[in-house]
């Protein structure tokens, strides 16, 4: 039977949004506050499964053409890049740096090297929870 | 009395309030007769509970350590939203796949608009 739930589709746009701006602030928490690359993926692939619950499987596939099993390899490459970046200059691998920066509208901000870490181990998490969450998804066909 | 004095006041009276009612719910849950009342118990006054614990905890680090949490405004909005439409979705599935309303019930008007669709579609 084709039902017709007005008050999920309606409701699911606007919590999908805050959903995401919330695992982006997790995401850029994590340094110095409860938060971090695992949760705020986690996080980020929810937000995206709410989507894919309200909506049609198709229609979200047509919505956002993207391979999620990219975003591993992705995520991987960011986490050893970081890695083999410091041996570059000629520091023991994986050795973290940071720095504080006067940024325009930020203020005083603290960049680190473990950030971009961070994102590999997001990327690394979204992609595989979405993958395995479409693949049993898309069993029946 | 001072500030200390009036966050603490302020949180525990609404975080009495919050407890009680999340209390009344659960009897709610209990002695109600069918799954449309029930969840008509559960998600009013748990969601109204869960907001004033939530407004309590707000209240108190404001005022007492001048801590404003943007991440507790942020959950009483999130509930405020999703928690009656949680109920809605559970009653719409509940409905359709025919669970029994209680014996009490005197009219069922979406009984009749289901099976005008069904005649309609088949």
């Amino acid at each position: 039977m084709k039902t017709n739930n007005v008050l999920l589709h309606t409701l699911s746009r606007v919590v999908t949004l805050i959903i995401l701006i919330f695992s982006v602030y997790l995401f850029f928490a994590g340094h110095n506050n409860p938060g971090g690359g695992f949760i705020g993926g986690l996080m980020t692939a929810s937000a995206l499964m709410l989507m894919y619950l309200t909506f049609d499987f198709s229609k979200i596939k047509k919505a956002l053409p993207i391979n999620f099993t990219s975003f591993i390899a992705a995520g991987l490459l960011f986490a050893i890049g970081t890695g083999f970046a410091s041996t570059l200059f000629g520091f023991p691998y994986l050795t973290q740096f940071f720095d504080y920066y006067q940024l325009p509208i930020l203020g005083e901000v603290e960049l680190t090297t473990a950030l971009p870490f961070d994102l590999g181990v997001y990327l690394v998490v979204v992609g595989i929870a979405l993958t395995i969450i479409l693949t049993i998804a898309e069993d029946d066909k | 009395m001072n500030a200390s004095v009036m966050s603490e006041v302020i949180a525990s009276i609404l975080i009495l309030i919050g407890t009680a009612l999340s209390l009344l719910s659960a009897f709610g849950l209990i002695r109600l007769p069918d799954l449309y009342t029930r969840s008509h118990a559960a998600t009013k006054s748990a969601t109204l509970g869960v907001l004033c614990v939530l407004l309590g905890t707000f209240f108190y680090f404001w005022l007492a350590e001048g801590f404003l949490s943007i991440r507790l405004l942020l959950g009483i909005f999130f509930v405020f939203l999703t928690a009656p439409v949680a109920g809605h979705l559970i009653c719409r599935a509940a409905y359709r796949s025919k669970v029994e309303l209680t014996k009490e019930t005197v009219q069922d008007d979406l009984k009749e608009v289901l099976e005008k669709g069904e005649k309609g579609r088949a």
